[in-house]
């Protein structure tokens, strides 16, 4: 689409939400903020229309404990650590993953769970611990593999659960009522698996308007103002703009092998607490794979670095920008927080693309 | 000889284990009058003038990649160096680190690689060393090249003259080398028709030079990309940039892949490709002849030097909006979701 039809959603969306107060819009998802970023989607928005992120940044929602463990599983010496890069700058208690890879803790840098599986083939003589974390996009493939594991009767591969659901989520932060959200843009990746109708009770329930979209400047800019529109009205339904990829039932496939290895259980989300149903636990069958058990863990407690507001962040309840700590004392090279380090995280985001010049505005 | 094929500790003892393994696989592909007689040092005899002097260790995984591999690139990382920094590439030295176990067949192809590359840069290798190390995984091998170059008269280079009102070219599409790298890595192998865009540019450079175009800056963008070059460019000269996604060259193949892996092309690895900043009204003269040569046909001007506050790169969506350009931290991640 050229730049005139993308003026022509923008102003489309401006006409709109002119005459309400401002609008506030939740991108429920980790790549949402970074493509609103990247495309230059933010920095087209009027003032009327601010986005704030959710809590749908996998690294960023994973609790200070859970880190901790991991570091803790790290430093034993049979044991390696795999996980996903973006897990490993984020600040533990006894140092992030990185620091304690660079003082011996064995640490493998994986791109997916199956590369997690042929680490545990090849070192047969050691543990090897995948930091299985994200939403139900990765969870299939953590599913797939103990699968793997299990077929192959692999004696010395594990995973650390950390994944998480997002609808229960969005219920928690909704009934907690402290943020006013008129209207969700859900995850493109997410729904492919969990089905745009997963939004629906949202919607019903809440009186919120939700609507699916890719990643595109165009998916994403129809989707600001089809929630526009549905919020200026009093509406609240499940749209998609993603409809290439995402159904209104989604991968049952990819649910159903979750299903199998998988239950709904309680998890600590960073700064959210503990949310009902809104993790997963390894069943009965398949809890041989739990590191938690094979090595007799539990978490620690909560401690969240003082004044770091990546908690309020990933609810919605602060902008990177009323941190004190953003850009001064918490960096891309430094940072304090989950949000600073990922790739997909709020603060990283508005630290990397965020606006060149004080222009004022709800995006800025 | 023992080892079945491989590398083993002895090649690296010195002796007469050495001796055979340059001269039946690296000398013979090498040779040349400099570097023959094998001696402890090369003797260069340059023109008067000022020497320029550069070195960089390659450690790249896999050792092959489409489009290339980590003898190619070692060429041209170090005569794409000096290229950048206005001198005519003259020698270069090769130092080979090889892990016993690495098969006789992938050091002759990496060989093979350095001596064509070193052949399509017109430069040879003069001097060298070979050393064995203990195994420490899979594959392994590292090399240092260091070069030498005789700075040309005409190339007055250097941030301190980039102006306001300069434009800003490249020489090329984007991110191929990046991606095609990670399309094959262990655990991240994806189907791509992309390729490395390896080169060795002086050839390029020396088109560009001789135009009579105002050149006040060159460098390559490899490691953190197009990104790592402007944010670099703006810290140094003090002045903002703005640059049009839309100019910036770029295949649909690259721009699909990067997106579906999460990452920003323009943070991206580049092993053959300038960037360079030249007198604004010098830009269509830069352009021609970057475009005259096979490795520049490609070439755009993809923004300009601004007097903006405070001095960091913006740039213009392909939507029309606005968003910053800073170098990543490390290297950017495919993302998790």
């Amino acid at each position: 689409m050229d730049k005139e039809g993308i003026r022509g959603i923008v102003d489309e969306i401006a006409a709109l939400a002119s005459g309400s107060d401002r609008m506030n819009l939740m991108e429920v998802c980790g790549t949402h903020t970074v493509s609103l970023f990247r495309t230059g989607a933010k920095s087209l928005l009027p003032e009327t229309v601010r986005l704030v992120s959710g809590p749908g940044c996998p690294v960023c929602v994973t609790s200070q404990a859970y880190i901790d463990l991991a570091g803790e599983l790290a430093l034993r010496p049979d044991t390696t650590v795999c996980t996903y890069g973006d897990m490993v700058r984020v600040p533990g208690r006894r140092g992030s993953l990185e620091a304690l890879r660079a003082e011996g803790a064995k640490v493998a840098v994986v791109y997916s769970a199956r590369d997690a599986l042929a680490y545990a083939r090849r070192n047969p003589e050691r543990h090897a611990v995948f930091l299985a974390v994200g939403f139900e996009t990765t969870t299939p493939a953590t599913a797939a593999t103990v699968l793997e594991a299990e077929n192959e009767g692999l004696k010395n591969f594990y995973i650390l659960g950390g994944h998480k659901r997002i609808i229960p989520a969005m219920h928690t932060l909704l009934s907690a009522g402290e943020v006013p959200i008129d209207g969700f843009l859900c995850p493109g990746h997410v729904s492919v698996v969990i089905g745009a109708g997963a939004y629906e009770p949202i919607a019903s329930h809440y009186r919120k308007p939700c609507v699916v979209a890719g990643f595109e400047l165009e998916g994403m800019l129809r989707a600001i103002l089809l929630l526009v529109r549905q919020a200026v009205r009093y509406e609240a339904r499940v749209e998609n703009t993603y409809g290439a990829a995402v159904t209104v039932e989604g991968n049952r496939a990819a649910r159903e092998l979750t299903e199998r290895v998988f239950e709904p259980s309680d998890a600590v989300w960073r700064a959210m607490g503990r949310i009902p149903e809104s993790g997963l636990d390894l069943r009965p069958a398949y809890r041989r794979y739990d590191a938690m058990d094979r090595f007799g863990l539990s978490f620690g407690s909560e401690v969240t670095p003082h004044g770091c507001l990546c908690g309020e962040v990933i609810q919605g309840k602060a902008l990177p920008t009323e941190c004190a700590l953003f850009r001064k004392k918490c960096t891309p090279r430094e940072p304090v927080g989950p949000c600073m380090v990922s790739m997909e995280g709020t603060c990283a985001a508005w630290y990397k693309y965020g606006p060149a010049r004080a222009e004022g505005g709800g995006n800025r | 000889m023992s080892g079945a094929g491989r590398i083993v500790m002895a090649h690296g003892g010195g002796g007469e284990a050495t001796r055979l393994l340059l001269e039946e696989r690296i000398v013979s592909k090498l040779g040349n009058p400099i570097l023959d007689p094998l001696t402890d040092g090369a003797v260069l005899h340059p023109p008067d003038g000022p020497i320029c002097f550069t070195t960089d260790s390659y450690v790249v995984r896999p050792l092959e990649f489409p489009g290339g591999d980590i003898g190619r690139l070692a060429v041209c990382g170090t005569v794409n160096d000096l290229a950048v920094m206005g001198a005519r590439p003259l020698a270069l030295s090769l130092g080979l680190i090889l892990e016993e176990g690495l098969p006789f067949d992938l050091l002759d192809r990496i060989v093979d690689g350095v001596a064509a590359a070193a052949e399509e840069a017109g430069v040879p290798i003069v001097t060298g060393d070979t050393k064995v190390i203990e195994r420490r995984g899979d594959d392994g091998m590292l090399i240092n090249t260091a070069g030498v170059g005789t700075l040309r008269e005409d190339a007055r280079l250097g941030a301190a003259r980039v102006e306001p009102g300069d434009a800003l070219l490249i020489s090329g599409r984007i991110a191929e080398h990046g991606l095609a790298v990670l399309s094959v890595r262990e655990n991240l192998a994806f189907d791509t028709d992309i390729r490395s865009d390896a080169a060795p540019l002086y050839g390029l450079v020396d088109r560009l030079l001789g135009s009579g175009a105002d050149v006040r800056f060159l460098r390559d963008p490899t490691r953190s990309g197009l990104a790592g070059v402007l944010a670099d460019l703006a810290e140094e000269t003090g002045f903002a940039l703005e640059v049009e996604e839309e100019a910036i060259p770029i295949t649909a193949a690259v721009l699909h892949t990067a997106d579906l892996l999460g990452l920003d092309p323009l943070t991206i690895a580049n092993e053959g490709k300038v960037v360079a900043v030249v007198a604004g009204a010098d830009a269509p003269r830069a352009l021609e002849a970057l475009r005259s040569h096979p490795l520049g046909r490609r070439a755009a001007v993809i923004g300009r030097v601004t007097e903006s506050e405070p001095p960091l790169v913006e740039l213009l969506t392909r939507g029309g909006g606005r968003r910053l350009v800073q170098r990543p931290y490390g290297e950017d991640l495919p993302r998790i979701c």
